[in-house]
């Protein structure tokens, strides 16, 4: 109990890093996604492969390699202007917008398609159909796996605490090494990811619900 | 309605500047099977020209084809003098001139029926929502569903259903309708309500064709049938007499199964 309540700037800080974090890559792998879906079912065989090579990199790529790759090869690339923050952000929207990408364009394959059809007999063109008719109607079964995504987003941006960003795991290993007990101060910071995920399950409950209620 | 079709008749005379939409040797494959063989068919601004045929002859391609849902592997579709664009914006510009009504209604399900037929206008032809909602409901109830408007598509009949894509694809003021078997997956006492909206839009003029196994709306509607078998056009005339003397071995098979029973 003491650890919390001695340290909470420490446990404060460590909390709304992860959760700025968390929705900020979150923001930026929805984006990607919804893109890179929008290419991978796209007429033009180039976006096609460029979607497709997309999410092989990045789903098939561990995450710690990708920090790795933001924190050293990044750098020698794009030059050293970038804040850890901002290579934590990239590495966790890039992974998992592949995500993202899958768990819409499974949701569009579930819109038949005789509504593509219709859409573009009235001459709207491909994005106005994507955005107008089938995303709209995919949304319903893409948010239940979108959900799990942004859980799985939470729990791995606890490896930005590895590479010295303020976020909760980063609490931990800086109390330990203070050498205070280890075992509450894992219960604490458990906890406090717990209060984000399941803020999120809630939400997209919420979300789920009110899909429902809709038509 | 008799009269109807001879002043259409008439239409048929007209010069060849007035070609709508031309097909000239047309051919398409799905893997092994040509469904498509050679197609030549010339349709004149303000006909009605219904396609019959047995399952499976390539009617329903055929007329896919025409606003280019289906793609062909050889051969030239014209609309208006103007070639079949490839895919993009100009295609798109295209289909908003092409009606096109589909066998399963296809009407957009998170939207409700007005949006259904305002959506195009709004988005394709850029004209502001009062305007497209006034035309929207015009031609609602002009196909008899103008008091459906407020609800989703899920909640009406198929009968109902089908008018308002008809309404829909008539919201864009298009050059010609493309109806492909718009009745097949109805029940039978909506079929009527179907073709009493396209009989209607027959005699204001409108260039049509229509995929169908509605013998009676061929009879009544059509300035020229098209008999296709096993992706040839086998035969093509007027429907009286398509109907009293078929002239291919073909046709008068097709007929006797349908007629007789």
């Amino acid at each position: 109990m003491n650890v919390l309540l001695d340290h909470l700037p420490e446990f404060r800080d460590g909390f709304i890093g992860t959760v700025l974090l968390t929705a900020a890559s979150a923001l930026l792998a929805m984006v990607l996604g919804l893109v890179m879906a929008g290419f991978r079912v796209s007429p033009v065989p180039p976006l096609r492969f460029f979607g497709t090579a997309w999410v092989t990199l990045f789903r098939n790529t561990p995450l710690t390699l990708l920090f790795l790759v933001a924190w050293f090869v990044v750098p020698a690339v794009f030059g050293t202007g970038m804040s850890p923050w901002t290579k934590a952000l990239l590495a966790l929207g890039f992974y998992t917008s592949a995500f993202v990408c899958e768990a819409v364009r499974s949701g569009v394959s579930t819109v038949p398609l005789g509504q593509a059809e219709a859409a573009r007999s009235l001459g709207m063109t491909f994005f106005q159909t994507l955005r107008l008719i089938v995303l709209p109607q995919a949304t319903r079964t893409v948010v239940p796996p979108l959900s799990s995504i942004f859980i799985a987003l939470t729990k791995n941006s606890a490896i930005a605490g590895a590479f010295s960003v303020t976020e909760l795991f980063g609490v931990q290993k800086l109390l330990s090494d203070k050498g205070f007990a280890i075992a509450p101060i894992f219960l604490w910071v458990a906890l406090a990811y717990l209060v984000i995920t399941f803020t999120i399950s809630g939400l997209f409950r919420l979300l789920e619900r009110r899909l429902e209620v809709a038509r | 309605m008799s009269g109807v079709s001879v002043t259409k008749a008439a239409d048929d005379a007209a010069p060849a500047a007035d070609d709508l939409v031309v097909l000239s040797n047309v051919n398409k494959h799905f893997g092994a099977l040509h469904v498509l063989q050679d197609i030549d068919l010339t349709i004149a601004r303000g006909e009605v020209v219904v396609v019959i045929g047995p399952s499976g002859s390539g009617k329903s391609t055929l007329c896919r084809t025409i606003n280019r849902l289906e793609t062909i592997d050889s051969g030239a579709i014209a609309i208006d003098g103007k070639p079949l664009p490839q895919e993009g914006k100009e295609l798109a510009r295209l289909r908003a001139d092409v009606g096109m009504v589909f066998q399963s209604f296809n009407l957009f399900a998170h939207k409700t029926v007005l949006e259904n037929v305002t959506l195009g206008q709004i988005k394709v032809r850029k004209a502001d929502k009062a305007a497209a909602e006034k035309k929207g409901r015009e031609l609602l109830d002009r196909v008899g569903v103008g008091s459906q408007a407020d609800k989703y598509p899920a909640q009406l009949s198929g009968g109902q259903q089908q008018r308002v894509a008809i309404a829909r694809a008539l919201a864009m003021d298009p050059k010609v309708m493309l109806f492909d078997e718009p009745t097949s997956a109805l029940d039978p006492e909506m079929i009527n309500e179907v073709l009493e909206a396209m009989q209607q839009l027959a005699r204001d003029g409108m260039t049509m064709v229509v995929v169908t196994h509605e013998m009676g709306f061929a009879r009544s509607a059509a300035n020229r049938v098209v008999f296709m078998a096993d992706g040839k056009i086998v035969e093509q005339a007027t429907p009286d007499q398509f109907f009293s003397n078929p002239r291919s071995d073909r046709a008068k098979d097709f007929l006797s199964k349908i007629l007789h029973h």
